[in-house]
């Protein structure tokens, strides 16, 4: 049996935890703001070099038939796959669950699946099970920048163009809203440019020529969806954390309130001995 | 009548608002744009971006790009884009030097190339922060959008 000090103590230990999971869970908040306002920001450029694609890709070729490195579709023997996951844990089931999707695409691919990882989780997972991990990317910072990310786009684009992958996948959490995150996996490479609305077909006069305008623009293309996808992972793992952090500081509460009504109890308990105590001898003198 | 320029990068929409001319720095050559001209689809290479909007001119670092202009709206998709006011030109002449050392230092073609590109971004912010230093100028930071016209 527990004394009424060592209750006491536990309380104030699990207050103490709920204290910094609260504020953790405030910068997480504030955190994931950031990286949603990201993520609108660049939504703009996104949907016009989406359009802008599809209208180039509609465009007659020309001279020469060949269409540019980025849209060549060919026989898959070799899948690159980008996989964008968290550096750091408490953040509930977000990076297991990223894993466990990325793990069933490798498991159900028939192609020699090799891996760009991005963050500490998915490298750990990674290197653990599989023997294919191409590059690790780490430490990036909460507020990533497009040029922080470059290098891992670099990476995916020459891979493809030099044929060391026949297929570029992307995997990461997709942010839904603040309680709900999915893994999606995308194919990047080849460019499946999208279908072309009718409005959309008006005599441009192109400087110097469409193919040039699109192979300008096809690594854009690439690199901004590589730039988005770390976003919204970003914005994923801090929802992710600030709901754990806030289920983690009520648990405590919880904990903390059960914890004090066993001490009241046992005190008073203590009380009543005592009084009994004092009664019993008393009566014990006068008669 | 003026146009509608909208500058977006991957990042987020650094101007939007409405210019009287603009003159672009196209893959072959300074491209002038005023209201009313052709449809047009082109590269934009690393270079100055002039902007015009009631009688001041206005100037942004570009760092390659794609404009479209269509009926009298134009867009521009920078890799990068600043304005005059963002940029340190202290910095920009330090990258400016070390990509110069760079290029003389080079081992391989793709170093080589990498080296004249960063030269080329560094010396554009290089002239468009010495803009601001010769003539002082209304910065296209503290206007609000649809100021103009």
């Amino acid at each position: 049996m527990p004394s009424v000090r060592d209750i006491r103590r536990r309380i104030r230990s699990v207050e103490n935890t709920g204290k910094v999971t609260n504020a953790m869970s405030l910068i997480a908040a504030s955190k994931m703001r950031r990286a949603q306002l990201a993520v609108t920001d660049g939504r703009p450029y996104a949907e016009k070099i989406h359009d802008v694609i599809a209208l180039l890709a509609a465009q007659p070729a020309g001279d020469d038939d060949t269409a540019h490195p980025l849209l060549q579709v060919r026989p898959v023997n070799n899948v690159g796959m980008v996989i964008v996951t968290p550096d750091r844990g408490l953040a509930g089931g977000m990076h297991a669950t990223i894993n466990r999707r990325v793990a069933q695409f490798i498991l159900a691919s028939d192609a020699t699946v090799r891996s760009i990882v991005v963050g500490r989780k998915g490298r750990d997972f990674m290197v653990r099970y599989t023997d294919t991990v191409q590059a690790v990317f780490t430490d990036l910072s909460d507020r990533v920048s497009l040029a922080d990310t470059t290098a891992i786009s670099r990476l995916v684009i020459d891979g493809y163009t030099e044929g060391q992958f026949d297929e570029v996948y992307l995997g990461y959490m997709r942010f839904v809203n603040t309680v709900q995150q999915e893994p999606v996996i995308e194919r990047i490479l080849p460019v499946e440019p999208a279908a072309l609305e009718s409005a959309q077909r008006v005599g441009f006069i192109y400087e110097p020529n469409p193919a040039v305008v699109l192979s300008a623009l096809l690594p854009q293309f690439v690199e901004m969806q590589v730039y988005h996808a770390i976003l919204e992972s970003i914005a994923s793992e801090q929802s992710a954390r600030m709901v754990a952090m806030r289920n983690a500081t009520d648990n405590a509460n919880q904990l903390a309130s059960d914890l004090t009504l066993v001490m009241n109890k046992l005190r008073q308990d203590s009380i009543t001995n005592e009084l009994l105590d004092l009664v019993g001898g008393q009566v014990a003198m006068e008669g | 009548m003026p146009m509608q320029l909208q500058i977006i990068t991957a990042e987020r929409e650094v101007f939007s608002g409405e210019v009287d001319a603009l003159v672009a720095p196209g893959l072959e050559g300074q491209l002038g744009i005023l209201p009313r001209h052709a449809p047009l689809i082109t590269v934009l290479q690393p270079g100055e971006l002039m902007v015009r909007a009631d009688g001041e001119e206005s100037f942004l670092a570009l760092s390659g790009g794609y404009m479209e202009v269509l009926g009298n709206q134009v867009i521009i998709l920078a890799d990068a884009a600043e304005d005059v006011d963002e940029i340190d030109e202290s910095r920009a002449q330090a990258a400016m030097e070390q990509a110069q050392q760079r290029i003389a230092n080079r081992e391989t073609d793709v170093e080589l190339e990498q080296a004249v590109a960063s030269l080329r971004r560094a010396q554009v912010r290089v002239t468009v922060a010495r803009r601001r230093r010769n003539s002082p100028h209304r910065s296209m930071a503290n206007r609000q959008p649809g100021m103009g016209g």
